[in-house]
């Protein structure tokens, strides 16, 4: 530790002005390329939200009948104007929309969970922070802007919401793994099972690791005890969502990629563009 | 194998200063500190740097390199390319004192500022008893060497220096982390002081404090995020504030 704070040395106020900082021209002095990461980060980002905004507007081809696969995007179908077969347990409790409405597809009443839950998580939030908004694009480059005050108000205040979404991503990763089940159903009754319903597996899977990864998930479970010693199975938990923790940006990244793959998947096997490949029945 | 080395070291005061340009020899497995020291024994007597250990411990040594944040002591030499030419300046975000020693009492008014650790009033030094599960998340915390890296690296002050008297920083963030998690800190109070006295909110966990921390301290993940949940915790979710309510069970105080 630097020198230690002598009992009574002067509380010196902390220094507000610029001018006492070491004059030095250039904005950054970094000579690495550190403005890859976040031009990546930005296409990435970018491609995904095209691909869901398009996808969103397309409202067709998201449930494949005959191989029982229904599109992540669109599930659940839970509008009375969904295709029919591509609703499941979850009925169809909203009503057909009057038709000025209806642009408005089932994959915008549903995608309203998953993407907040993307939009507020912390990863998510550092990256396009970075990438987007320049605040800062890299460490020890200077933030883009003139004033800054973070998170402390609106509309970045809300942020504080993740918790809510985390509880809706519960229930998404739940259709998600329910939707895999109900496609390993055959083509004439019985079990069967394609390369659809393999995708859809990875890809709820995948969804989980990014989930249960949650930073709100790893408070929830253990992280706010003050004592670990008394709840062992909470702490048990709280281990196992640690691990998955430190690697949620790989999880996030693996997860968004599935979901557009199986996704498309789907939406191609239901448009009549690819058959879905069937392992047996 | 020593090579002759092109380095440019920032020199100057809080008045002016400017990039000066040096040649020196480098040698196998040596680290930048070396190369400064060796700057000061042969053409700049006067050249000032602060340093103590020159093993990474003491956290004196702190400065940018090619406009990283770094420790002198802890960045290798081979690193580099024997044609490249190696930027030294001091921190950015404090007021500099002279060449790369730089003012940072910000830190330590900041530290003042937030509540000392508090034990239980029964008990006396000696008879404090934890356990190693409950101690080890403020362990990490205590791996800080106070080199003020983080400090110096994140954006809220380092680009914003207007900020300075709202927000403590990332290592008062894992300062205040530490007592919270702290198996017999008793006060009840820290997120909430967080967030209205050190400027949690301000943090945009864009981890640079992470990145920069030469004790590997994840800032971030373990600290600043938990603090945020902590917050959350107390003033946003009506889930759990309805069970504190009605279940006059309180499970974010002390006792769990
Ligand atoms: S994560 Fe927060 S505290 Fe750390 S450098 Fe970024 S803004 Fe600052
Ligand atoms: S947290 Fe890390 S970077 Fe910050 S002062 Fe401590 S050791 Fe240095
Ligand atoms: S989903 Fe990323 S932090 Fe919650
Ligand atoms: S001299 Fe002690 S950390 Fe570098």
């Amino acid at each position: 530790m630097t020198a230690p704070v002598t009992a009574g040395s002067p509380a010196a106020p902390p220094s507000t002005a610029h001018h006492d900082r070491a004059t030095i021209q250039e904005n950054t002095l970094r000579t690495d390329r550190w403005w890859v990461t976040p031009l990546l980060t930005f296409i990435g980002l970018a491609a995904f939200v095209v691909y869901g905004l398009v996808r969103a507007f397309m409202n067709k081809w998201y449930w494949a009948g005959d191989v029982h696969l229904i599109a992540p995007f669109y599930s659940p179908c839970l509008s009375q104007s969904c295709v029919s077969g591509s609703s499941h347990i979850l009925g169809q409790p909203i009503p057909r929309l009057p038709d000025w409405l209806s642009w408005v597809s089932p994959a915008m009443m549903v995608l309203i969970l998953p993407g907040g839950f993307r939009l507020t998580c912390y990863y998510y939030r550092k990256s396009y922070y970075r990438s987007f908004w320049f605040s800062p694009p890299a460490c020890a480059v200077p933030d883009g802007h003139k004033t800054y005050s973070g998170e402390t108000r609106f509309p970045l205040l809300f942020q504080n919401i993740h918790r809510y979404f985390f509880y809706g991503a519960l229930f998404v990763g739940s259709v998600l793994t329910y939707d895999a089940f109900l496609s390993l159903s055959g083509k004439d009754g019985g079990i069967g099972l394609g390369v659809g319903s393999i995708i859809l597996f990875i890809n709820a899977a995948l969804i989980w690791a990014y989930t249960l990864g949650c930073h709100s998930c790893r408070n929830i479970v253990g992280g706010r005890l003050k004592h670990f010693s008394s709840h062992p199975v909470r702490y048990w938990m709280w281990g196992k969502v640690s691990v998955l923790n430190g690697k949620h940006q790989q999880w996030a990244w693996a997860s968004m990629v599935s979901v557009v793959l199986a996704d498309a998947y789907v939406m191609l096997v239901a448009s009549g563009a690819l058959t879905d490949v069937r392992i047996f029945n | 194998m020593s090579y002759q080395g092109k380095f440019r070291v920032w020199r100057g005061d809080h008045a002016s200063g400017e990039l000066t340009d040096f040649t020196a020899e480098v040698n196998e497995g040596e680290v930048v500190l070396d190369v400064v020291h060796r700057l000061q024994a042969t053409q700049a007597p006067d050249l000032a740097v602060r340093w103590n250990c020159k093993a990474g411990k003491c956290g004196s040594c702190s400065a940018e390199i090619n406009g990283r944040p770094r420790l002198l002591c802890m960045t290798r030499m081979n690193m580099f390319t024997p044609d490249q030419v190696v930027t030294i300046t001091p921190m950015r975000t404090f007021p500099v004192i002279k060449d790369l020693v730089t003012d940072v009492s910000f830190n330590y008014v900041k530290a003042r500022e937030l509540p000392a650790f508090e034990p239980p009033k029964d008990l006396a030094p000696g008879e404090y008893r934890m356990q190693q599960i409950d101690v080890e998340r403020s362990q990490e915390f205590r791996k800080c060497i106070e080199c003020f890296l983080c400090q110096n690296t994140c954006h809220v002050v380092r680009d914003h220096d207007e900020n300075k008297p709202e927000f403590s920083g990332p290592r008062l963030f894992i300062r205040a982390a530490e007592l919270d998690m702290h198996p017999l800190d008793t006060r009840d109070d820290r997120k909430e002081t967080a967030q209205a006295e050190q400027g949690l909110g301000y943090c945009n966990i864009t981890k640079c404090c992470t990145e920069v921390c030469p004790e590997h301290i994840k800032i971030t993940d373990n600290a600043i995020i938990p603090m945020k949940e902590r917050v959350v915790d107390r003033k946003y979710d009506p889930i759990t504030w309805l069970g504190r309510k009605i279940a006059r069970r309180d499970q974010l105080s002390n006792q769990p």
